[in-house]
C-alpha cells in the first residue's frame, strides 16, 4: 500500500513536471513579451529594462529554474497587464468560479440522477428511449450555444433573466445551467448503468425474495449503491467544471478564472494564462491522485494489480 | 489449404448458377441496421461541403450592406432572395452555412485523423515496446491528461496565427491520448498472441510487426475511437472559432457565425444565433449516433449483448 501511494505520488509529480514544461515553453516561444509591455515606440533601452525586471533575457533554462522556484513559493510572477502578482488576480476570480462549478454540478446532479435511475428501473420503454436522446443531446450541443439559446429566450423575448454579469442570485441560473447541460448527461448515463448493474445483482433479488415492496428495494437497496459512482464522478466533475468553463463564462460576462484565462490570452499577459492552466492541472492532477489512492485502499485488486 | 479452395469464386454448377448480386445491395446488407438519419445527415453535409460552389446563392464573404440583417423568407421583410436572412453586413446567412460546411468538414475529419495518427503512433510503441517507452509515452498521457483539454487548445491557438490548418495541428495534439490508452490496452493483448509470437520467432523485425501484424488488428478500434472523436473536434473548432482564436474572419465557420450573431442576439436577430448552431448540432449528433453504432457492428461480442 505504501510503495503503491509513494509511486502514484512519484507519477503526479512527473505529469506536474511535463505540464509545468510544457506551459512554460508554449507560452514562451511567441513574440517578445517586452514589446508588448512597453509604450509603443519604446526605445531599445527601455526594452531592455524591461526584460532586466521581468527576468526575460536570461537563458530559458534559468527562466525555467527562477520560475519553478518562485511557483513553490507561491509567487507566480506580476501580472503584466494588471501589474498585480497573478495569483492574487487568480485568487480573486475563483470563488465566482468555485460558485458557478457548484451551481451547475448541483443542476447536473438534479438533473442526471433521477433521469438515469428511472431510465434503469424502466428500462427499454418510451422514458428509457427520452434518457438516451438527453444523453445523446447533452453530448452534442456546445455548451456556449445552450447559452445562446437560453439568452434568446429567457433575456430576450421573455426578460425574466439578466443576460450577462454577476449583480443577483439571477445571474447564475443561465451560465450554471449551460455548464451543468454537458455533464448532466454524462451522469446520467452513469447513473443508468449503475443502476442498472445493482438491480441485477444477488442482494436484490434477496430483497425481493424477503417480499419487501417494490419502493423499499428501490429507494433502500438499489438507489443508495447506485449512486456511490455518480457521486465519485461528480466529485472529479467539479474540479473539471471550473477548469472548462472558459466558454460559458465568456458568453455570460461571469468574472470567473475561465474569463480571467480568456483575458490574458487577449492581452499577451502570459504570467496569468501561465498561472490559471498551471493550477487547473496542479487541481485535476491533485484530484486524480487522491482517486488513485482512495481506490487502491477500498479495493486491494488495485494495489496488488500494478 | 486445400479443401477451403474447392469451391472457388466463379465456379459454377450445373443446374444451379449463383445470382449475381448487384454492388448496391451488398452495400445495403452491410449497412443494415444503421442509423438512416445520421447517414444521410451526414452525407448531405458532405455533399453541400463538396458543391459549395454550385450551392450557395451569394458570396458567402461579400455582403450587401443597404440590407443588413434581413430576416428569414417567413418573416416579415423577408425575401426569397436571402432565404435565411443576411446578417450584420448584409452577407447571406445560408451561403455561409453552406460555405461553413467545407470548413467543419475539413477541419473536423484531417483533425480527427491527426489525433488518430499521433494516438495511435503512441499507443502501439508504447504498448509493444513496454519498458522505458511505455513508461515515458504513459507519463507524458497522464500530464497530457491532466490538462483542461479546451484551455490548452484555446491557450495553442491563441499563441499561433488563426488559420485552419493550425486548428487542425492544434486538435490533433490535444485529443491524442484517447486513441493512445485504448490502443495501448489492445496491443498489450494482442503481444502475447500466437501470431505475433511466430512473427519473433520467425525473426521479424520490430517495426515490421507493429506495421504488418498489429496495425491491421487495432485499425477497427482506431475507427471507432475517430467517429466518436468526430463530434468532440468539431465542437472544439467551433468553440475557438467562437472564442475569436480559432478560423479567421471573414471565412465563414459556423463558430464564428455564432460569435458574430452574440451582438445582434439582444436586439432579437435570433436566426443569426439559431442556424449555425442547429447545423452544429445535427453534425454532431450524427456522429455520435454513427459512432455507437458502428462500436457495437464492428464488435461481434457487443452486437450480442
Amino acid at each position: 500500500m505504501q510503495g503503491y501511494i509513494i509511486r502514484r505520488i512519484l507519477y503526479a509529480c512527473i505529469s506536474l513536471f511535463l505540464l509545468s514544461i510544457t506551459i512554460f515553453c508554449l507560452v514562451r516561444i511567441t513574440g517578445d513579451p517586452a514589446v508588448l509591455m512597453a509604450e509603443p515606440g519604446a526605445k531599445e533601452e527601455d526594452l531592455q529594462a524591461i526584460r532586466r525586471e521581468f527576468g526575460l533575457d536570461k537563458p530559458l533554462v534559468i527562466q525555467y529554474v527562477t520560475f519553478v522556484k518562485s511557483v513553490a513559493r507561491g509567487d507566480f510572477g506580476k501580472s503584466i497587464y494588471y501589474r498585480t502578482p497573478a495569483f492574487d488576480l487568480y485568487l480573486q476570480r475563483l470563488p465566482a468560479s468555485l460558485l458557478l462549478a457548484s451551481v451547475a454540478m448541483t443542476i447536473s446532479l438534479i438533473l442526471g440522477i433521477p433521469i438515469g435511475i428511472l431510465s434503469a428501473v424502466r428500462v427499454n420503454t418510451w422514458f428509457d428511449n427520452f434518457g438516451k436522446i438527453f444523453a445523446i443531446l447533452g453530448l452534442s450541443l456546445p455548451s456556449f450555444w445552450v447559452g445562446l439559446m437560453l439568452i434568446l429566450t429567457l433575456s430576450v423575448y421573455l426578460n425574466w433573466l439578466p443576460s450577462s454579469g454577476a449583480e443577483s442570485w439571477k445571474s447564475i441560473i443561465m451560465p450554471a445551467f449551460s455548464l451543468g447541460w454537458v455533464f448532466a448527461a454524462a451522469h446520467m448515463r452513469l447513473a443508468r448503468s449503475a443502476m442498472l448493474e445493482v438491480l441485477g445483482s444477488e442482494y436484490i433479488k434477496l430483497a425481493r425474495i424477503k417480499g419487501l415492496s417494490e419502493r423499499l428495494v428501490l429507494l433502500k437497496h438499489a438507489f443508495k449503491n447506485a449512486v456511490i459512482p455518480v457521486l465519485t464522478l461528480a466529485g472529479i466533475n467539479l474540479v473539471l467544471m471550473v477548469n472548462v468553463a472558459v466558454v460559458v463564462e465568456s458568453v455570460f460576462a461571469w468574472p470567473g478564472i475561465g474569463r480571467l484565462l480568456y483575458e490574458g490570452i487577449s492581452f499577451r499577459d502570459f504570467p496569468v494564462v501561465q498561472t490559471t492552466v498551471l493550477m487547473g492541472g496542479l487541481m485535476i492532477v491533485f484530484v486524480n491522485l487522491i482517486v488513485d489512492i482512495l481506490y487502491a485502499y477500498i479495493d486491494p485488486r488495485i494495489r496488488y494489480g500494478t | 489449404m486445400e479443401h477451403s479452395s474447392a469451391v472457388a469464386a466463379g465456379q459454377t454448377f450445373p443446374g444451379y448458377s449463383v445470382p449475381d448480386i448487384p454492388w448496391w445491395k451488398k452495400v445495403a446488407v452491410r449497412l443494415r441496421g444503421a442509423p438512416m438519419l445520421p447517414l444521410l445527415i451526414l452525407a448531405t453535409l458532405v455533399f453541400t461541403a463538396v458543391f459549395a460552389d454550385f450551392l450557395a446563392p451569394h458570396n458567402p464573404e461579400v455582403g450587401n450592406l443597404r440590407y443588413r440583417y434581413r430576416p428569414p423568407v417567413w418573416q416579415d421583410r423577408g425575401s426569397w432572395e436571402y432565404i435565411l436572412g443576411t446578417d450584420h453586413m448584409g452577407r447571406d446567412v445560408l451561403s455561409r452555412l453552406i460555405y461553413g460546411s467545407r470548413i467543419s468538414l475539413v477541419v473536423g475529419v484531417t483533425a480527427v485523423i491527426v489525433a488518430g495518427i499521433i494516438g495511435t503512433t503512441f499507443g502501439i510503441l508504447s504498448g509493444f515496446m513496454g519498458r522505458w517507452v511505455d513508461q515515458v509515452i504513459m507519463r507524458l498521457t497522464d500530464a497530457w491528461l491532466a490538462l483542461p483539454a479546451v484551455s490548452f487548445a484555446i491557450l495553442l491557438a491563441a499563441l499561433v496565427q488563426p488559420s485552419e490548418w493550425n486548428i487542425i495541428i492544434i486538435l490533433g495534439v490535444v485529443y491524442w491520448t484517447r486513441y493512445a490508452r485504448v490502443i495501448r490496452g489492445e496491443v498489450l493483448s494482442l503481444k502475447e498472441r500466437d501470431f505475433v509470437r511466430l512473427a519473433i520467432v520467425a525473426g521479424c523485425s520490430r517495426a515490421k510487426i507493429m506495421w504488418t501484424h498489429i496495425l491491421p488488428n487495432i485499425a477497427n478500434s482506431a475507427i471507432v475511437i475517430a467517429t466518436l472523436q468526430l463530434g468532440v473536434s468539431i465542437i472544439a473548432e467551433a468553440t475557438l472559432s467562437f472564442l475569436g482564436v480559432g478560423v479567421a474572419p471573414p471565412k465563414p465557420a459556423w463558430g464564428l457565425m455564432l460569435a458574430e450573431g452574440k451582438s445582434g442576439l439582444m436586439a432579437g436577430y435570433w436566426w443569426l444565433s439559431v442556424f449555425p448552431g442547429v447545423c452544429i448540432m445535427l453534425i454532431v449528433l450524427s456522429a455520435n449516433l454513427l459512432g455507437d453504432w458502428f462500436r457495437v457492428w464492428s464488435d461481434p461480442q457487443l452486437r450480442q449483448l
